[in-house]
């Protein structure tokens, strides 16, 4: 049965084309998504991410807890606000899930993981946490906002509810800070400045109509996944999962290998891998001919081998078609992608494209 | 509610056709078709000259979301295509059945083109 957020009927009101997103009915766009992706390039808007699972980490041991559990080291954590991306490995060293930890005291961390992946995930942590003094709670009760763009903060702190646009207006990119029943976060999933918010369902409506009387347009998960692959950031289960380890996924930077004793799950695994030399690695591709690069289709790299795209798209603001792929670790420089029965030439490019107004390729 | 112009005929797969006075035939999209694509930015025209059947799929328009075949509606060669689509595929959404045009068909017969749905047929289809 598919689940509505407490913001469904806003985003009909709005003329949202609703689709099912990991059991959820979201709005893929309201009219253009092009014009949506520009509006959060040159202007602002916002996502409801709602669907999105937050979860409670407390208790004595949640720090040893967390440096078992993720990749990345909840000790690089030092000032409370303060946010890390990190996978969560299982025992093979494949990734179950990519997520954002937030430091908020010793005993305090919050998690925000995917919808996608949210049962398996709540199943995987509380398995893990068994021999720890952790509690996990995940909690249902709120809704989540995401406002982004250049204009975005100026624009959400007009209509924050006093205390916690006070909270927000000081915060450094990358942290994020509670007020009362509010959690808010410069962080995002699209290459621009902005926040995400995170408040009880029964504030959210409110919040949303503000941030339409501000200025921010509401813009669907269609525009959300071509500012992400701009933006050169993975989306779970395209880009990788339980089937391919962090480094061959481009998240080689996101395994804290020292301190050398930390054991976390999958560590061995991938240390071995690592220390064999990887065969494969996530490149991004521009395309030079006509075309749109779509996910699944076949990449072939003259003389080295195949390679598979992962993600691939039209990116509005170059205005021609990118992706990223998996392909042969000697890649050179450009490589073919095979498109319905013909060959197409493509330049193989570090995987980021754009962001904050600048382009990354030539 | 999309638009439907009562002076064209349609097929199943959303494709619009007019017969026109020279007795060529002229092929797009349907404005609910545009619609349920999203934004386009991509579209593989058919080559001029090539004779295919009806049913047939001959053409690619790409949405930033995916990739869809236009078919052929009904047998016939191509006979020119609308080379303004190539660097402004966007055309398509702003004007489907007028600037968006696709493709100009040489009918086998042209009564083929009757015996698609009419306006009110498609309309009907489309509530289904």
């Amino acid at each position: 049965m598919s689940q509505q957020t407490i913001l469904f009927e806003k985003h009909q009101q709005y003329g949202g084309k609703i689709v099912d997103f990991a059991g959820w009915q979201m709005p893929i766009n309201y009219g253009s998504q092009i014009d949506e992706h520009h509006q959060v390039r040159t202007d602002a808007g916002m996502f409801d991410v709602s669907h999105m699972t937050v979860v409670d980490l407390k208790g004595e041991q949640v720090k040893p807890f967390l440096q078992y559990l993720l990749a990345n080291d909840v000790a690089r954590l030092q000032e409370s606000g303060k946010a890390l991306y990190s996978c969560m490995l299982n025992e093979q060293g494949g990734v179950i899930d990519d997520l954002i930890v937030y430091y908020m005291n010793d005993q305090w961390f919050r998690m925000v993981v995917n919808a996608g992946t949210r049962d398996k995930d709540l199943a995987w942590i509380s398995k893990q946490a068994v021999p720890f003094a952790v509690d996990v709670t995940e909690q249902p009760e709120v809704a989540m906002i995401a406002v982004q763009g250049p204009n975005a903060r100026e624009k959400a702190l007009q209509v924050l509810p006093l205390d916690v646009s006070q909270a927000a207006a000081d915060l450094g990119r990358f942290y994020g800070a509670a007020s009362g029943d509010w959690f808010i976060a410069r962080t995002g999933y699209t290459g621009e400045d902005g926040f995400e918010i995170i408040m009880p369902e029964s504030e959210a409506t409110a919040l949303w109509d503000a941030l339409l009387g501000a200025g921010v347009k509401p813009t669907g998960l269609g525009a959300r996944d071509t500012l992400r692959l701009e933006a050169g950031m993975n989306l779970y289960g395209s880009d990788m999962d339980e089937s391919t380890s962090p480094l061959i996924s481009n998240l080689g930077w996101t395994i804290a290998w020292e301190p050398a004793e930390r054991n976390f799950i999958g560590r061995d695994v991938i240390a071995a891998e690592k220390a064999a030399g990887v065969e494969q690695k996530l490149v991004g591709l521009v395309l030079t001919d006509k075309g749109v690069l779509r996910g699944h289709q076949k990449v072939i790299v003259a003389g080295v081998g195949e390679g598979e795209i992962t993600s691939g798209t039209f990116s509005p603001s170059l205005k021609q078609s990118v992706a990223f792929a998996r392909v042969p670790v000697a890649t050179g420089d450009t490589c073919q992608v095979e498109m319905r029965g013909k060959l197409l030439n493509a330049r193989v490019v570090k995987p980021v494209f754009y962001r904050e107004g600048k382009s990354f390729i030539d | 509610m999309s638009e439907i112009p009562t002076d064209l005929h349609y097929t199943s797969s959303h494709e619009w056709v007019r017969l026109e006075e020279d007795g060529t035939v002229t092929v797009g999209i349907s404005d609910h078709a545009q619609e349920a694509l999203g934004d386009l930015v991509f579209v593989e025209l058919p080559e001029v000259d090539s004779e295919l059947a009806a049913e047939e799929a001959c053409c690619v328009i790409e949405s930033v979301k995916a990739a869809s075949d236009v078919y052929m509606p009904i047998n016939g060669v191509i006979v020119d295509t609308n080379q303004a689509l190539v660097d402004e595929p966007e055309i398509i959404n702003s004007s489907p059945y007028d600037d968006g045009w696709l493709f100009k068909i040489n009918p086998a017969d042209e009564d083929d083109v009757g015996q698609l749905m009419d306006a009110s047929t498609y309309e009907a289809e489309l509530e289904d």
